[in-house]
């Protein structure tokens, strides 16, 4: 009885307003580059494949976002190294 | 030397046109001589919010092509001193005139003219870029919604690509319950994405709809409104006046919505009993 009216009450889902603002700042961020996702998911490869002739690194824990800071659109990769080759 | 201004926005139906009517009308009450620039060629629409709809005799086109001379072509609003509208043709369409064309059309209104608002059509194709060609100033209008913010993001990015230097942003039709509510896209939210300076910001009004269906700018009405103070804000903004915002969030409410007010926050008190009570349990 007491679930139902907390479900009742709300909570779980969030409000829209919060949605939509994640879903906008995500979609901007690809648009202000002009990529598409196999372009972005292309470069990804390319990135972890050059890094890799390098150092040694799980492509498991490789994490590619792009992200706005005010005008500035910056690609933010971060490969955690599992050791250097040389 | 007088300020050329476009008032876009990428997606239609977002508040452009009423926008530009209204900001004019309040820079022409402040005193100041301004041209109202219908870009929307083949779709115009300023002409009938302004109510100046019957007296439109010759168009930009007309002007252009030198078949008439650019004053015949001018409507002068006789409510307001200062103020005149330059219509678009209805017949043609976009591809009518080139945005060098419409440099030189401006131009001309220029030496005349202490502020011109060129209202862009929809869209970031021929008649936004003719829209755009002279403006050394732009007025982004949007609303709190994800398809109108996005495709304002995209016109920001053009505009900047193009060289206009100075672009503000007015967010149009705010509803601060739904904002209360999170059920609607903040000013802060809009701001944080867009980042670009905030000119003013419009409540939603059912009188802006009444407005337009006489044909009478909401600014021009003896009877104050909130979104005509808004406007009249706007204009003194653009002026360099320091003006503050108006506080939507914090309006004079009626009784019932105090009483709604009221509730809600009797629910959120409920809300946190029933979660302490639970936590108690742990």
């Amino acid at each position: 009885m007491i679930n139902r009216l907390k479900q009742w009450l709300g909570g779980g889902v969030p409000k829209s307003g919060t949605e939509a603002k994640r879903r906008l700042k995500l979609v901007i961020a690809h648009d202000r580059t002009g990529l598409n996702p196999e372009q972005v998911e292309a470069m990804r490869r390319e990135i972890l494949a050059v890094v890799a002739r390098y150092v040694d690194i799980n492509p498991e824990e490789m994490q590619i976002s792009i992200e706005n800071n005010q005008r500035i659109t910056s690609l933010i990769a971060n490969l955690p190294i599992r050791r250097s080759k040389r | 030397m007088s300020r050329i201004i476009v008032v876009t926005s990428g997606k239609g139906g977002v508040g452009k046109t009423t926008v530009t009517a209204n900001l004019g009308s309040a820079i022409a009450k402040l005193g100041k001589k301004v041209a109202l620039v219908d870009a929307d060629f083949g779709l115009r629409n300023l002409d009938l919010v302004l109510g100046l709809e019957n007296r439109v005799v010759y168009t930009a086109v007309e002007a252009i092509a030198g078949e008439c001379r650019l004053e015949q072509a001018l409507v002068r609003d006789k409510r307001l001193n200062g103020l005149v509208l330059l219509p678009a043709s209805q017949s043609r369409t976009k591809e009518a005139i080139t945005p060098t064309q419409m440099k030189q059309l401006i131009a001309r209104l220029a030496k005349v003219f202490d502020f011109i608002l060129v209202d862009s059509p929809a869209g970031i194709e021929m008649g936004f870029r003719n829209a755009i060609a002279a403006a050394r100033e732009a007025i982004i209008v949007t609303t709190p919604e994800v398809t109108a913010v996005r495709d304002a993001d995209r016109v920001v990015g053009l505009l900047e690509a193009y060289g206009v230097k100075r672009i503000r942003l007015v967010i149009n039709r705010l509803r601060p319950e739904m904002v209360k509510m999170n059920e609607m896209l903040s000013v802060e939210d809009v701001l944080e994405i867009l980042a670009i300076p905030l000119l003013g910001i419009i409540p939603d009004d059912k009188r802006v709809i009444v407005a337009s269906n006489r044909g009478e700018p909401l600014v021009l009405n003896p009877e104050t409104s909130l979104p005509a103070i808004a406007f009249d804000n706007i204009a003194r903004r653009l002026q360099g006046e320091k003006v503050p915002l108006l506080d939507l969030m914090n309006p004079q409410e009626s009784w019932w919505e105090r009483l709604g007010q009221y509730l809600r926050k009797m629910l959120a008190r409920l809300r946190r009993a029933l979660r302490s009570r639970e936590d108690k349990r742990r």
